[in-house]
């Protein structure tokens, strides 16, 4: 039956957002609940239509297939299915699975009994993908601005779109977005490192405490969060990495055209300089 | 629905200052009177010090001083001495390594011999800083997972600054020091080898980045999630399961049919962050070495597709203008 031993108790009814007892049972390990229906609904469809994409196009290879959004000259219109029409349901779909998720995590959070932050931290990455997607697609008038969907096309796009404002690594909110991508894996690897280390110790001692994670960390920097305290920052750091990388993707095009190495000329224009050169 | 989600700390409760758990005797102590911070009380822990210093640490401190100085004097004297020059150009300014044609020869200070010894310094920081993890983790006891964790990011900046240039025979391959001219850097970097994004470890390496962030995101949301059952106990909840264990668990198992443990999450977390400079650094290390230009190698191998030639033959700018 797919459950662990202590499994059984927790397998009670409600806590649902809608549907009531309607859909409240599993399948397998899986809760599946109105949501739950919902998210094999736009899956199955979404991924039916990229396969449908892939069928229309030139190439079977994993890597080249690229079902791209519509020509810019369509604007915000609907375009035929096989002119980027495909890309546009296909998107409506990516929006409707990625939101069905993250209410069926809801649910599953309130059957639980526990804290709505895995939900909310998703929420974060559905936002970055649909202000890629949708929101700045519309503040530039068409859907052709888009990424699309291919492994090997959505990296030329970031690749196209990086050169289209000459160096992007100069645009402040992608600078601060690394910063953060780098820094929370610099911090999950000091979390993961800590904790097994202590639960992990020299052959022949015993596991540790969290007072010797504490004492390890203000010997080695002076400071320990804590193990709670750990946490929050990793959220934090994590959805800032999100949330930046939504903002420079977002301020590329609608606010800002030119190279982003020029913005920088704000610096070097402050009547402060002037005082000594 | 708006119940309590643990954000912030509601209620700190302060006790004496804890001095750590005991090291072996030795001619060091730890250092500086330990205080609270009303503030860092809100979000971890309110405590602040000491700090074990150490033969190691201190050593590692004034050899990443001297680095710093170094790369510092040498952005300063770029601009004449000259203080509001300094301040307003910083991010411009650089400590460019030696011209390629010097090769692995020590060049003259001004010509990149104070970019070499910068490196020098700075890569005997980072080790002597790793044997001092190393050391305070053995001392307490403790595993030497930050210690190794934080040998893959060195192997990344030997990797760069220390081993492919001398594949190639020239420290001019490295990448200098400075804000943007070690973005400059990156950017000539990937445009010369055909864009690093067709590189398979530069793609393994963002998977293992971009993972990395989402497995903090998940884990650290799951454990602020059940912190109201003593979660973030994680030490204690590995040995001996509780409530919070049992439902962090049960959350991604009815949501995506699989869960770590209480341990194995530490261990996805520990290798996903290890990886992200271990696969990175072999990326560099093939650059320029094995494979030259990125794109040309995904085409042969049909990872990239062949894009018909609309510009007719454009002469290499090296080949004419006598570069090399």
């Amino acid at each position: 039956m797919a459950m662990l031993s202590f499994e059984k108790k927790y397998r009670v009814p409600g806590g649902t957002l809608l549907g009531g007892e309607l859909f409240d049972f599993w399948v397998g390990p899986f809760y599946v609940g109105f949501f739950g229906v919902t998210t094999i609904f736009f899956t199955v469809l979404g991924t039916a239509l990229i396969v449908w994409g892939a069928a229309l196009g030139p190439t079977w290879n994993i890597w080249q297939i690229d079902i791209a959004p519509p020509d810019i000259s369509y604007g915000l219109a609907l375009a035929p299915l096989a002119k980027g029409g495909l890309w546009q349901v296909i998107t409506v779909c990516a929006i409707g699975a990625f939101g069905s998720w993250a209410l069926r995590e809801v649910e599953i959070s309130r059957k639980l009994g526990i804290g709505l932050h895995v939900p909310f931290a998703f929420s974060v990455a559905i936002f970055a993908y649909v202000t890629l997607e949708v929101i700045r697609p519309v503040l530039m008038g068409a859907w052709g601005n888009g990424f699309p969907y291919g492994i090997m096309a959505h990296l030329d796009w970031v690749s196209n779109t990086g050169y289209n404002y000459l160096n992007f690594e100069y645009n402040p909110a992608h600078m601060i977005a690394v910063t953060l991508f780098f820094t929370t894996t610099f911090a999950l690897s000091l979390h993961g490192s800590l904790v097994l280390s202590a639960i992990n110790p020299a052959e022949g001692e015993e596991v540790k405490t969290a007072e010797h994670e504490d004492t390890f960390f203000r010997d080695f920097i002076g400071y320990s969060i804590g193990t709670l305290g750990i946490h929050r920052l990793g959220l934090f750091l994590a959805l800032g990495a999100g949330f930046f990388s939504a903002m420079c993707i977002l301020i590329s095009g609608p606010f800002w055209t030119a190279g982003w190495p020029s913005w920088w000329s704000w610096w070097l224009n402050m009547p402060i300089w002037s005082v000594h050169t | 629905m708006a119940e309590y989600q643990n954000i912030f700390t509601r209620v700190q409760v302060r006790g004496p200052a804890h001095h750590g758990v005991p090291v072996p005797q030795g001619p060091w102590v730890r250092e500086g009177k330990p205080f609270f911070s009303y503030l860092l009380g809100q979000f971890g822990n309110a405590q602040v010090g000491p700090f074990y210093l150490g033969t190691l640490g201190l050593a590692s401190l004034l050899c990443g001083f001297v680095a710093i100085e170094i790369i510092g004097l040498n952005m300063w004297a770029s601009v004449g001495w000259n203080p509001i020059l300094f301040v307003r150009d910083l991010p411009w300014l650089a400590l460019e390594p030696p011209s390629p044609a010097y090769g692995l020869h020590i060049p003259p200070l001004a010509q990149g011999g104070w970019w070499l010894m910068a490196g020098f310094f700075l890569t005997s920081s980072l080790i002597l800083w790793f044997l001092r993890v190393h050391r305070r983790a053995t001392q307490l006891g403790l595993g030497t997972h930050t210690a190794w964790a934080f040998a893959s990011a060195i192997w990344l900046y030997l990797c760069l600054g220390f081993f492919r240039p001398i594949l190639l025979g020239a420290w001019g391959e490295a990448p200098p020091f400075g804000i943007f001219p070690h973005l400059d850097w990156t950017v000539a970097f990937s445009l010369r080898c055909g864009n690093l994004y067709y590189d398979p470890f530069h793609m393994l390496s963002i998977v293992f980045l971009y993972g990395s962030v989402l497995l903090f995101a998940m884990h650290a949301a799951t454990i602020l999630a059940v912190s109201r059952f003593g979660g973030d106990k994680e030490v204690e909840q590995t040995i001996d399961r509780g409530t919070a264990s049992e439902r962090a668990a049960l959350f991604w198992r009815w949501t995506m049919g699989f869960n770590a443990t209480m341990e194995s999450i530490h261990r996805w977390a520990w290798w996903f962050a290890v990886l992200t400079p271990l696969t990175g650094g072999i990326g560099i290390l093939l650059t320029g070495t094995v494979v030259d230009d990125w794109f040309l190698w995904a085409v042969k191998h049909g990872v990239a597709p062949h894009y018909a030639a609309i510009y007719g033959a454009i002469p290499d700018p090296a080949a004419t203008q006598g570069g090399k």
